[in-house]
């Protein structure tokens, strides 16, 4: 292709870095959607007024000492609210999510999860045998990730005032080793991992919704993700950054590191693991599976002459049986994510906009 | 799924590649601009990377195709005002939420209280009619003749079941009249056509034939895979290196030369042709829309509800018009990529995936990120 001039791009990239800011009048779904709109409300809205050196960084969790004199143990921090639709689909429920999506934002700072809190808001009307399916599935799954949820809250709120159940929890944890992950840690030359297959979450539950009628024996995958955690911290060293790719996918995660440690993370299309059903799913809906979440799987960014020992460990684990390398990081294009198709050309992955939407025609 | 991979396999690509350049080279210059006319085939051809493969003298012009894209301003306008009025449930599909009105888009008025939901067919806004008697459901329809078999049956059932609270706002439009619009254009000059695939399956290869014989222009009906895509545009350079000039259907496995009757006999059951119908960027067509006949008019949302129908110019800064009809390209637009981007798009070319704008912005910008990279080393 002919290209006249580059001005062009860096047009592009500079109005890409401008400072996020929140132009809206109201917040649409958008703005919930985990794309360009919710970074854009995070960091020109509520990190503005929040402003600290620990909310700074943008991590899934904060980490801080208690005492603060360097030697104290370190501390993780996290919350997140649940609010899914439907409650209970194949693999897991909205209880099962609420406690394993707290862990598994400890676990992604290298933090043993150990206590969590729930706060339950629930609409009038909701049946009780409803909510005990809910708490029954909330203690299994805390006991299957090693946690205690030890503090509550619960309000009741009228016939629409929401949507059957809402649940937040939050969570601390402990971190026992030297090592500090961070999204900005990446380095050219490093590797990127992925625990797992691609989007079994997000098109699990969009099926559930029952709007597309589609049948399949798609499940998500919710999981804590601890003991896939503590397995390669035997060997912290050369792990840079992990995080859960929940909303917005593998895609928006890879971003978000990409961006935060300004470097090109290049990754190789036929490396990436999706199951058939999930792919087939696409397929029909024209949705991209590197876009929709998963909750029982991570990335991590790790050095790469550890790369296949992490990788092997990994395999070891239940959660990481399918983990393979899937890309690696480069320093030019800073900020970009870059896919090698299964064609031959490459293409940029941007982060996504809006709610991916099954296409017209 | 193996049957999907089949049409991505890299080796059979290279070979394909091959080919194109091995017959293209024998033709010379000036480069031989081909157009997919789908929006469909836009968004495969950026996604696979497929112009990485092709030798510079083709060149790729990417058509009017996709349906939200040409949608003028004044209908969505319309259909905002249809969808702020109390009792209505507005429904439409996702794409078209976001197409930006003169003011606003239906996602913000979803936010500022409207009632607008997304469907995945006019049946589920049907169902929710019938769910909700004491509301008045419309069902923002648009597409190709693609959709428009979906609607028309919708609306023969809301007929047969006389659900009298379910209305059609009904932005459909046909392919053949912008094909011709596109050949009558004196600014344009193209030697050859990737045909549509999914709204030849309804109306069949057939319809083409005008294109070679009144035109001289080869057209290839293609499939939506990069490989169907790829062997398209082969055939179509074998075609002019022969001096041949023909309708060619690569799509085979899922489009007939007559197209899908029932789906035709659906259509004309339920819609006739506009007089004129505006399309963003080409202006008025003539025949080019479709709309309820007289004896479905009770469906018929525009009559049902007042709605403004005033025609409203395009943005100044916008030139959707010239991309469309690939008198320029994405980023020769002045707002592309800094004022207008897929989260604050200012022209519908870059709302839909399979809008070129979008398309480019999402994937196509690396080889210019690739250059300014070389271009800071060196």
């Amino acid at each position: 292709m002919e290209f006249t001039t580059s001005a062009l791009f860096e047009r592009v990239e500079r109005a890409r870095r401008r400072k996020p800011r929140v132009k809206d009048e109201f917040i649409t779904l958008a703005h919930g959607a985990g794309g360009k709109a919710m970074h854009e409300l995070v960091e020109g809205l509520f990190l503005d007024y929040f402003r600290n050196p620990l909310l700074e960084a943008l991590e899934d969790q904060a980490v801080f000492e208690i005492a603060g004199n360097g030697r104290a143990p370190r501390l993780a921090f996290t919350t997140d609210s649940y609010v899914v639709t439907p409650l209970f689909f194949p693999g897991g429920d909205i209880g099962r999510l609420a406690v394993c999506g707290t862990v598994n934002d400890l676990a992604m700072s290298g933090a043993r999860p150990l206590y969590l809190s729930a706060g339950f808001i629930i609409e009038e009307g909701f049946p009780v045998a409803d909510l005990k399916r809910v708490l029954q599935s909330m203690r299994d799954t805390a006991e299957e990730a090693g946690v205690q949820i030890v503090t509550g809250d619960t309000k009741v709120v009228q016939r629409g005032g929401a949507d059957k159940l809402f649940i937040n929890t939050a969570g601390i944890g402990l971190i026992e080793h030297g090592a500090r992950f961070s999204a900005a840690n990446a380095r050219a030359g490093d590797r990127v991992i992925l625990s797992g297959p691609m989007g079994d979450h997000g098109a699990t539950v969009m099926i559930a919704r029952g709007e597309l009628e589609l049948e399949t024996d798609i499940r998500s995958d919710v999981a804590p993700l601890w003991q896939l955690v503590e397995a390669m911290l035997e060997t912290p060293a050369g792990i840079r950054a992990m995080r859960d790719p929940t909303r917005g996918g593998v895609a928006t995660t890879l971003n978000e590191i990409a961006l935060a440690s300004e470097v090109c993370l290049r990754i190789d299309e036929s490396a990436l693991p999706v199951r058939d059903e999930v792919k087939g799913a696409c397929e029909i809906l024209g949705l991209d599976p590197l876009y929709l979440s998963n909750e029982g799987g991570l990335v991590a960014v790790v050095a790469a002459d550890v790369a296949d020992q992490l990788v092997a460990r990994m395999r070891q684990c239940p959660l990481g049986r399918d983990a393979r390398v899937i890309g690696a990081a480069q320093a030019e294009p800073p900020g970009i994510v870059v896919l090698k198709t299964d064609f031959g050309g490459t293409r940029i992955v941007d982060m996504l906009v809006g709610d991916q939407a099954p296409r017209i025609c | 799924m193996k049957y999907v991979d089949e049409y991505r396999a890299g080796e059979i690509a290279g070979r394909l590649a091959r080919e194109i350049r091995r017959t293209s080279a024998r033709l010379g210059d000036p480069p031989l601009k081909l157009m997919e006319v789908c929006g469909g085939h836009t968004h495969t051809i950026f996604k696979y990377g497929i112009e990485d493969l092709l030798p510079s003298n083709i060149q790729m012009i990417h058509g009017p195709g996709c349906p939200v894209c040409v949608i003028p301003l004044g209908r969505v306008d319309d259909a905002l005002a249809i969808a702020r009025r109390d009792g209505v449930i507005f429904t439409t599909f996702g794409d078209m939420m976001r197409v930006p009105g003169s003011k606003t888009s239906l996602l913000q008025a979803k936010a500022e209280g409207a009632d607008v939901r997304m469907v995945y067919s006019p049946l589920d806004a049907l169902k929710l009619a019938k769910r909700n008697p004491d509301r008045e459901v419309v069902f923002l329809a648009l597409g190709f003749e693609t959709t428009a078999p979906s609607t028309a049956l919708t609306v023969m059932a809301a007929a047969q079941e006389d659900v009298r609270n379910f209305s059609v706002f009904c932005n459909h439009i046909m392919i053949v009249p912008a094909l011709k619009a596109l050949l009558d254009s004196p600014d344009l000059k193209l030697d050859g056509f990737v045909g549509p695939g999914h709204v030849s399956a309804v109306i069949g290869a057939r319809v083409y034939e005008f294109v070679p014989l009144e035109y001289g222009k080869p057209l290839v009906v293609s499939g939506f895979e990069p490989l169907d895509v790829l062997q398209s545009v082969s055939m179509i350079v074998k075609q002019i290196a022969e001096s041949r000039a023909e309708v060619e259907n690569q799509y085979s496995r899922f489009v007939s030369r007559d197209g899908n009757a029932n789906a035709m006999a659906a259509i004309c059951e339920v819609f006739e042709s506009r007089d004129y119908f505006e399309w963003r960027g080409l202006g008025s067509i003539a025949h080019s829309g479709l709309k309820l006949r007289k004896r479905y008019s009770r469906f018929d949302a525009e009559l049902r509800f007042d709605a403004p129908g005033l025609r409203i110019a395009d943005p100044k800064a916008c030139q959707c018009g010239e991309i469309l009809k690939g008198v320029k390209k994405p980023w020769e637009c002045k707002v592309f990529g800094t004022a207008c981007t897929p989260e604050t798009p200012i022209g519908s070319c870059m709302v839909s995936s399979e809008g070129a704008c979008a398309a480019y912005y999402n994937f196509g910008r690396l080889s210019k990120v690739a250059e300014r990279s070389e271009a800071v080393k060196a």
